[in-house]
């Protein structure tokens, strides 16, 4: 099943289960989703439960935040993670800080899909990466799935959780495809990482698409260098998993973090100093991160590759936690 | 283009007098309290921003009495007026506006921050026009529901000029949402006048154009108020539309208690102040024989009693524990395992109700107990047990 299957058979799991589950987003109903992930359920479920809406950005979330306060449980698409930046006076103002600022009365179970990532040329309005920008939010949940199971086991997950949740989705991994469990009730809770391949020699934590990025450069390390790395995907960065990641690293020593979005104040920079905080003696090497260029993405499609990490990338991280051995 | 719905002003005469004297009791309690609110924020009781909403109590009253129980009502931050008519108890919210734990949000809210489920007060919000697609998706919800409630959104004149007022028309329009938008446009966006700040100052026409018809009541007026509010409630349940109300009135205060006011005159003041809604329609009802003078005066003496012992309710109430610190971030669950957030002043990452037990050795907790100063009042004492705390019962 690819990606985006998954993603459409947990919108229609939950929305079978549960009639309180609405979609709401741009484009989502006749014209099945800019990038087919609710194909199919405007026919089935109708106009009531998946509503088209126009763009308006800020709107559409915060009437699902709304609707949530009052016993719906919305799940609303924006087209990419760079629009989501019209909806942040309600996801930040709002969503995030309802429940908190009006002492507990209230719970908002809303999700937020976008799908975020470099690689199709579109440019700097596009193309970013900002997992990062969510994960700063108190209140907000945060899921980054890289493969077609947890997609679909999370979003189930998202869904049936009482908070708001950001839930980012990658342009690329959709038309990717992987084992997915058949039972309806299969979910993946949120706060478990997976560890992608077990070794002894350094740890690679990898974020949404740069998981598989990860574990393609410690496939090529073991066959090339000899060094055994541990890959590490988080699936969701806020709860986080930090155990596991800590029992990795206080096994391996040694520490690389890749992400796809930019470096200064990203999802690397944060675990670094979780890492340190907390596995300082552990470590034989500094923690090294493997980012996107902190540049707006650019269009041309040579640039837009010097952009965003590739394996070779995290192969010359990884070897640089080797250096002075 | 939608079409303007009838003028009703011209009915408007007096209601029933138990509803009469309700109304003036409510409108005073508003006027008393705020006035008393701004007395505590003198004397730093009060922190914050404080925004008062005096000279607007007729708006305030005679467009919440047009609301059915299992109607919504979602306001601004000037909105102590709107708790209060809602029904929530004074002491609660001079609470809130304390900081204290007994507040309406256990003192996490404050001035602009009120909220009360219970009365389906559905919040009072900082962000102008953040408070408009929220107020939609109440309606949405009643409408999916196919439930009979109805929406009053409340904003003002500044916030008709935000995107989220054209963006909310637009879609509560196509969706036949059953919400009554209404600008209270007591004519400044804090210190910039309507005709500064809007193109079009007719502001019930600022709808039309996205297919919400407007209608217009005289804020300074109770009655007008509720008929007016009466007639767009009963087409947004009815026939499924959202409708635009606007009420014209006027703070006699400043924006808030740091503004001096030099955006306007005295002598406007002074104007608007001639059509106090309390004495218009107090001495209203004195001369139509539904109070006597002297019952006028018993209904201000209760208002001030109220709200004196609210003041004394919301001195005595505790500051909140430290413990509640980190309370309400998120509904703890099954569903979700892990550390939800790491805690700077600790070593440790937690989920939030791992951070009971603050009270003791946290750097923070000197500022803690500086805060709370001369103040006598006890921070509340702790130990709620961990469970009943933090998972969600609702």
């Amino acid at each position: 099943m690819r990606y985006r299957e998954a993603l459409n058979s947990a919108l229609r799991e939950e929305m079978e289960r549960d009639e309180n589950v609405l979609l709401m987003g741009e484009d989502i109903g006749v014209f099945n989703g800019a990038f087919k992930v609710t194909a199919g359920l405007l026919e089935e479920f109708g106009e009531q439960r998946v509503r088209d809406t126009p763009i308006s950005e800020n709107t559409i979330v915060g009437m699902g935040v709304g609707a949530a306060m009052t016993g719906l449980r919305p799940v609303v698409e924006l087209m990419t993670i760079n629009f989501s930046l019209l909806a942040m006076d309600q996801i930040v103002n709002h969503a995030a800080s309802i429940r908190y600022m009006f002492g507990g009365q209230v719970k908002v179970p809303l999700v937020v899909r976008m799908p975020q990532g470099a690689g199709h040329q579109l440019g700097p309005t596009h193309s970013h990466s900002w997992e990062a920008l969510f994960l700063h939010v108190p209140g907000l949940l945060v899921a980054v799935p890289t493969t077609a199971a947890d997609a679909k086991g999370l979003l189930k997950s998202a869904i049936r959780d009482d908070n708001p949740v950001i839930f980012i989705e990658h342009e690329y991994l959709y038309g990717q495809k992987g084992e997915v469990p058949e039972d309806d009730d299969f979910t993946v809770p949120f706060g478990r990482a997976a560890i992608r391949r077990e070794g002894s020699d350094v740890t690679i934590v990898g974020i949404s698409r740069m998981a598989l990025t990860a574990a393609r450069a410690a496939k090529t390390l073991s066959e090339k260098h000899a060094i055994e790395a541990e890959v590490i995907d988080p699936r969701t960065l806020r709860p986080l998993d930090l155990d596991t990641i800590l029992e990795s690293v206080r096994k391996t020593n040694r520490c690389v973090i890749v992400e796809e979005g930019w470096p200064h104040g990203g999802v690397g920079a944060n675990l670094a100093a979780l890492i340190t905080e907390q596995a300082f003696d552990d470590l034989d090497a500094p923690i090294q991160r493997v980012t996107g260029a902190d540049v707006p993405m650019p269009y041309s499609k040579p640039l837009e590759q010097l952009a965003f990490p590739h394996e070779p990338q995290v192969i010359d991280a990884v070897l640089a936690t080797f250096k002075d051995r | 283009m939608a079409e303007p719905v009838a003028d009703l002003t011209e009915n408007a005469g007096l209601p029933e007098p138990d509803v009469a004297r309700e109304w003036l009791a409510t409108m005073t309690l508003i006027r008393r309290f705020e006035e008393r609110a701004g007395e505590m924020y003198a004397k730093a009781k009060v922190g914050g921003f404080l925004h008062l909403a005096i000279g607007e109590e007729a708006t305030i009253v005679g467009s919440t009495r047009a609301l059915r129980d299992q109607d919504y009502l979602i306001s601004t931050y000037r909105s102590h007026g709107h708790t209060l008519a809602r029904g929530s108890d004074p002491d609660r919210v001079m609470a809130e506006l304390f900081g204290r734990v007994d507040g309406l949000c256990r003192g996490r809210g404050g001035s602009m921050h009120m909220f009360d489920l219970e009365k389906r007060f559905m919040g009072g919000y900082g962000i102008v026009g953040g408070n408009l697609p929220i107020a939609a998706g109440f309606a949405l919800a009643s409408d999916y529901k196919a439930l009979d409630e109805a929406t009053l959104c409340q904003f003002g004149d500044g916030a008709s000029n935000q995107g989220t007022f054209g963006e909310t028309m637009n879609l509560a329009a196509l969706w036949k949402l059953p919400v009554v938008f209404m600008i209270t446009n007591n004519r400044f966006g804090m210190g910039t006048s309507l005709e500064r700040h809007s193109a079009v100052t007719d502001l019930l026409r600022k709808g039309e154009g996205f297919g919400v018809p407007g209608m217009r009541c005289d804020g300074m007026d109770v009655q007008d108020t509720y008929t007016v509010t009466t007639e767009a409630l009963r087409i947004a349940r009815e026939e499924r539309r959202p409708v635009l109300v606007e009420a014209l009135t006027y703070r006699f205060r400043g924006h808030s208690m740091a503004d001096p006011e030099e955006y306007r005159t005295k002598e406007q003041v002074d104007e608007w102040r001639k059509r106090d809604p309390l004495a218009v329609f107090g001495s209203a009802l004195v001369d139509a024989g539904v109070l006597t003078a002297e019952q006028r005066e018993a209904v201000d003496t209760e208002a001030i009693e109220k709200v004196d012992a609210a003041v004394a309710f919301a001195d005595a109430s505790p500051h909140p524990s430290p413990n509640e610190l980190y309370d309400d971030i998120y509904v703890l669950g099954d569903q979700v395992r892990g550390w939800y957030s790491v805690d700077e002043r600790t070593s440790t990452p937690h989920r939030g109700e791992d951070e009971r037990g603050m009270t003791e050795n946290l750097p923070g907790h000197v500022e803690y107990e500086r805060a709370i100063g001369s103040n006598e009042t006890p921070p509340a004492e702790t130990a709620k047990p961990t469970d009943d705390a933090q998972r969600d019962e609702d």
